[in-house]
């Protein structure tokens, strides 16, 4: 997807497919997915519920529960080496140190039993010969750069607040100074107030620490607000992927399109409707033949039903997966 | 390691301290302990010495509680009797909560065909009446106080198995457990570090309630001619010896029940304050 960058990206997700063997069928959760990240750079990661953003996070570490999780096909490639052919010993050395991942809900990823410095010096200990004191003092660092007064690390996680766990939560994440930041909707549980300091927080380290970042979420605001890239998911396919002003200015997918509109403005009609996308997400047991996004598609042709397309550079650095996309010569809508 | 546990362990003290019927039952059972170590020098009379002019007599100045039918008198096989009876309480649950401990952390965390097969055998056993398993098994090893124990510590490892197995599935399944395998973890540090200690506060709560049990379970071992023979005193079968002079010399009997009673009453007391000390969702 980046061949036309001289640097080879730091993740290169290829063709990867997922699949979770249940009882009432096997679900499709990732299917053929293509995805790069280069250094440096933060990618919105945006999608339904459903759509399969985890489930590409926590690929990434290999850390599917299988069964009934398995990988059908794809690599990973983590600064050029196949995650996916690596020993679990060497997955644990790239796990919480060159990867590191922030969880969803603060109030459970925490160990209640353990004061949050020791769950900093944890995973510090774990990746570095690092000892005695000059752990706590690494710990007492990360705790000072969340915000949080170090003396404050001798108590345990339920003497915080939902925001302050985050931080925590955000603290460990880069004790080890990551190369890559996997964030998995980690604002979704906290208030809108907290939310925006925890975006500023995650934000301002990103840079601070010089960590790539992938960021789960289904909020196009804060996508806006920290990245640089964005990759929209569809029933675990990339359907448009592109910087972020081209994305924002100009979607090309229907998707796309329908999702901005389904986003409440400042400038909407009060008491208004906003417009939703027909349908329901498919059914990852049972998605449909050609294009998985043709029953909802508002343009959809016959060629959509019958054929999937995969991404498709339009326009330079913008990918879309779409027979017609909007805007294009050919294309319909808008 | 030793730095870390330490917070919370002193967290869960204070929380204890708090707790009058807890700190009652701590103290009878320190009590019992120092009396059964220092039993030589506490008891007034040997457990055997008999004494044929004073075959049950009640309790008098010379024999606090009394004597029983050989003349021996009752206080002092009372204190040696505490050290049968906490070493079958201890010995009996350290079996159990070993065996039973590792049989249902296994079954938890792997899951799958070595839990099924696992916790089948264990719902075999607990389908057979625990008194009968342990009279079979003690029957079967012959009677003596280290087969009194491994019968008392068989007949409790499922229940053990299946609480540590209910607690495993419970924490395996947290999103901090796997935020520790991001964080790249092992599976073994995972249960050590992460499982086991988020384990800790059912299994002591159910030790210590289960060396009441244990004890009690001897008791009946031994009340029935299957547990410690005589001349070694237990209170379960002081108890069996004095059932034909109930009704002339009650205090026979009531005084090693008392013993029984006390010991267990404070077990479950400090069982009961330490589940509550322990539950670190309990704030202050």
């Amino acid at each position: 997807m980046s061949d036309k960058n001289t640097q080879a990206p730091l993740l290169d997700i290829r063709d990867l497919s997922i699949r979770f063997n249940t009882d009432s069928g096997v679900v499709h959760a990732v299917n053929h997915l293509n995805l790069s990240l280069q250094k440096g750079k933060a990618l919105g990661f945006v999608g339904e519920t459903g759509a399969g953003k985890t489930t590409t996070a926590l690929a990434i570490l290999h850390l599917i529960q299988s069964p009934p999780g398995e990988i059908t096909s794809g690599e990973i490639l983590f600064e050029g080496q196949d995650i996916l052919r690596m020993t679990e010993a060497e997955r644990r050395d790239i796990r919480g140190n060159k990867i590191a991942m922030i969880f969803q809900d603060p109030m459970t990823s925490l160990n209640p039993i353990m004061t949050v410095e020791d769950q900093i010096m944890e995973v510090v200990s774990l990746h570095t010969d690092a000892k005695g004191e000059e752990l706590r003092n690494r710990a007492h660092e990360m705790l000072q750069m969340v915000g949080i007064r170090p003396e404050r690390g001798k108590e345990f996680p339920d003497q915080f607040s939902g925001g302050m766990r985050q931080r925590v939560g955000i603290a460990i994440a880069l004790a080890c100074r990551p190369t890559l930041l996997i964030a998995d909707e980690p604002t979704t549980a906290l208030d809108v107030t907290i939310q925006a300091q925890v975006i500023d927080l995650i934000k301002h380290l990103q840079k601070m620490v010089e960590t790539s970042l992938l960021l789960i979420t289904h909020d196009l605001g804060i996508v806006a607000e920290i990245c640089d890239e964005v990759a929209i998911m569809y029933a675990g396919r990339v359907v448009e992927y592109s910087d972020l002003r081209q994305l924002y200015t100009k979607p090309m997918h229907p998707y796309t399109q329908g999702l901005f509109n389904a986003v409440p403005r400042l400038d909407s009609e009060p008491g208004g409707r906003l417009a939703v996308i027909q349908g329901l997400t498919p059914d990852p047991t049972d998605l449909p033949e050609g294009c998985s996004f043709s029953p909802r598609c508002p343009y959809v042709q016959d060629i959509c039903r019958q054929e999937a397309l995969g991404l498709k550079e339009y326009e330079p650095g913008h990918f879309v997966d779409c027979h017609f996309p909007l805007g294009m010569n050919g294309g319909l809508g808008a | 390691m030793a730095i870390k546990s330490n917070s919370l362990w002193k967290l869960a003290f204070i929380r204890l301290r708090r707790n009058y019927l807890a700190i009652l039952g701590f103290i009878v059972l320190f009590i019992l302990v120092f009396v059964a170590i220092f039993a030589d020098q506490i008891s007034p009379y040997g457990y055997e010495q008999q004494d044929y002019m004073m075959i049950r007599q009640g309790p008098s100045a010379k024999h606090l509680l009394g004597t029983d039918e050989f003349g021996r008198d009752v206080l002092s096989r009372l204190i040696y009797g505490s050290r049968i009876s906490l070493q079958v309480g201890l010995v009996a649950v350290a079996i159990s909560l070993f065996a039973g401990g590792a049989i249902g952390a296994i079954a938890g965390y792997f899951g799958g065909r070595i839990d099924n097969i696992l916790m089948r055998i264990m719902d075999i056993q607990l389908a057979i009446p625990t008194i009968l398993l342990a009279i079979v098994i003690s029957a079967a090893l012959g009677p003596g106080l280290f087969n009194l124990m491994v019968a008392v510590g068989i007949t409790s490892i499922p229940r053990f198995a299946r609480l540590m197995r209910a607690s495993v599935l419970s924490i395996k399944g947290m999103e901090f457990i796997e935020a520790a395998r991001a964080m790249g973890a092992s599976h073994t540090r995972i249960i050590l570090i992460y499982i086991l200690p988020n384990c800790m506060a059912p299994l002591i709560v159910q030790s210590t309630l289960s060396v009441a049990n244990a004890i009690l379970f001897a008791a009946t071992l031994s009340f029935l001619g299957l547990g410690v023979q005589p001349p070694f005193p237990e209170w379960g079968g002081m108890l069996s010896a004095a059932r034909p002079y109930l009704r002339t010399n009650a205090y026979l009997s009531i005084f090693p029940g008392l013993a029984i009673m006390i010991t267990i009453l404070a077990l479950n007391f400090l069982g009961d304050g330490l589940r509550d000390a322990l539950d670190p969702k309990q704030k202050r």
